[in-house]
């Protein structure tokens, strides 16, 4: 494959776009060394995205420290998401992975907080004290993957039928058993293929 | 027994009309004032998440106009701008230009149907046939581009599905020209509407502190007095080259979010415009063998576009490993992709922002307290379609 003019542009403009909020990166790496030392595990920067990977129990403490930093003002909580790494490299670190993406309207500024969680009964403190719109972010994330958010006023499913079982997003959910049943599918569900 | 102990509860939807969908509401009424709303979700739920990880990156796309129905280039757009940031594709001048136009006429699609069944909602009957009929030249364009009238599929990775046709330009040209022009006919309609007046002004209020912490966007946001807008904050797809104005309100109530919403439609088409008159000339799509499709003429002479077609199409490309996310304001709010990639030719987790879905999450707080009349024009201000809170 030859090298494409296309592609040399495109790294050339993430290079800009990253010196652009170079200086937004760098406030926030300050701002979680000095106020959490210790609290960051590793970062990790990909397309010009920044991630920071914290420890689960400084979830609500970063963030409320987020909230009351007006310099900052990354008080926008753009969403957040979940990942399942089962039978991938990243499981070592734990299996799931919480995504939290904050934004700045002042700095226009993106950047994630990502907690990883083991396997079993994976569980994070809820931030929907915090953000009222967390409480239905976190009862998605709930449903889909099955990550339990303690605190949450009520966590229950919100878009799957009560009747289902599982959480469909993880990557052991049985594709080919049909729940619940509607028509041909009246097998025994199968063996789980990990 | 007291007055506050006789609440009634009543439960509206799935199948109400003015619920754009089938969305429902369990609503706790004290005579007519209502004490709790809880909106209940996942009627259309489809999967699309879960469907699009066992997809290749091509295949994955017409899930994306499944999403939000009502606005299918947006959804397509959001989508492939992030495939193309993890790939690391720069598109054609040409296709930029295109696409702002056609995300453009998305926004006046998706307004036209919102305005139409939101004044339907309020009794402006009249309004809903205007709206659809204006809709129709919308439909002419898709139809034009991409063979369909809503599920177009027509931005593809690193490009287009096919080149432009002959008489885009005339087209986009005459909706600019009709619409713009009816537009006043609409205000007259509506905007001075006594009626429409009282059933929207002070209705569904938010503040611009409480739309921030419900993380609102769009017009939901633009209209409580938050003049943040992602074509202008973090332009995508060349929107910096555009001047536009951003819409915003003061209030933050339903008639507040009409007036942005209507300046919305204007601004689209001064886009639309710009769009086609300096339309550049060029391919139609980026030329990245082994990840962007060859274009189908090149397939049926050269022996190398035929090869990279088929290699494509059956075993797909494998995308570096990492995750990125991609907004773009779509005509519902912030509509972002977030893709994580395993190393393989499927993506290993597609989550889509949705921005209807955490809009109506602000429902209960906009019509608690308020009469059971206001929670019809609440669910019409928000703006949802259900294939998107849903997925």
């Amino acid at each position: 494959m030859r090298a494409d003019p296309g592609l040399t542009r495109h790294a050339g403009r993430l290079c800009e776009f990253r010196n652009k909020f170079k200086c937004m990166e760098d406030k926030v790496r300050e701002f979680l060394n000095s106020s959490f030392p210790g609290a960051v595990i590793r970062e990790d920067n990909f397309r010009a995205q920044q991630s920071f990977y914290i420890r689960p129990e400084m979830v609500v403490p970063i963030c409320e420290e987020l909230l009351s930093n007006d310099a900052l003002d990354l008080k926008y909580l753009s969403d957040i998401t979940s990942l399942d790494w089962l039978g991938l490299q990243p499981e070592k670190a734990g299996r799931f992975e919480v995504v939290y993406n904050l934004y700045s309207l002042t700095h226009k500024y993106r950047f994630f907080l990502k907690v990883c969680l083991p396997g079993d009964n994976p569980t994070v403190a809820s931030v929907s004290h915090l953000w009222p719109a967390a409480e239905w972010l976190e009862r998605e994330v709930f449903d889909m993957m099955g990550i339990i958010f303690d605190g949450h006023p009520d966590l229950s499913k919100i878009l799957t039928p009560d009747e289902l079982e599982g959480h469909p997003l993880r990557k052991d959910f049985p594709l080919t058993w049909e729940q619940p049943q509607f028509s041909w599918n009246k097998d025994q569900p199968p063996e789980v293929v990990k | 027994m007291t007055v506050a102990e006789r609440t009634l509860t009543l439960n509206m939807g799935p199948q109400h009309p003015s619920t754009h969908g089938v969305l429902r509401v369990v609503l706790e009424l004290d005579g007519e004032t209502v004490v709790s709303a809880r909106p209940v979700i996942g009627y259309l739920h489809t999967g699309i998440e879960k469907t699009m990880e066992s997809k290749l990156y091509h295949k994955a796309l017409p899930a994306t106009d499944r999403i939000d129905y009502l606005a299918p280039m947006s959804n397509n757009l959001g989508y492939c701008l992030a495939v193309e940031k993890l790939m690391g594709i720069e598109v054609p001048e040409k296709v930029k230009w295109a696409r702002v136009c056609l995300a453009e006429l998305t926004r006046v699609n998706s307004h036209l149907v919102w305005l139409g069944t939101h004044a339907l909602d309020l009794g402006a009957m009249s309004m809903l046939l205007y709206a659809f009929r204006e809709r129709e030249l919308v439909l002419d364009v898709y139809e034009a581009c991409g063979g369909q009238r809503m599920m177009t599929s027509y931005i593809r990775i690193g490009g287009l599905a096919h080149e432009l046709p002959g008489d885009f330009d005339k087209k986009v040209r005459k909706i600019v020209k009709v619409v713009g022009e009816r537009l006043h006919d609409y205000e007259r309609l509506l905007t001075k509407n006594e009626i429409f007046i009282n059933r929207t002004r002070g209705v569904a209020v938010i503040s611009a502190e409480e739309a921030l912490s419900f993380s609102l966007s769009g017009p939901m946001l633009r209209g409580s007095g938050v003049g943040h807008d992602l074509r202008k904050a973090n332009p995508y797809s060349g929107y910096e080259h555009f001047d536009f104005d951003v819409a915003v309100g003061t209030n933050g109530d339903a008639y507040d979010r009409y007036l942005v919403r209507l300046k919305e439609i204007r601004q689209s088409l001064r886009i639309a415009q710009q769009a086609i008159d300096g339309m550049p000339i060029g391919p139609y799509r980026a030329h990245v063998p082994g990840v962007v499709l060859p274009p189908k003429e090149d397939v049926l002479y050269k022996m190398e576009s035929m090869i990279f077609h088929f290699k494509i199409i059956t075993e797909g490309f494998k995308a570096p490993f990492g995750a990125v996310y991609q907004a773009i304001e779509s005509p519902k709010g912030e509509l972002g992709f977030y893709i994580s990639s395993d190393g393989t030719n499927k993506p290993h987790r597609v989550r889509v922002r949705p921005p209807s879905f955490i809009n109506l999450a602000s429902l209960p707080r906009l019509v608690e307290g308020r009469l059971f009349a206001d929670v019809v024009c609440a669910i019409g201000s928000i703006d949802i379609v259900l294939g998107e809170v849903d997925r």
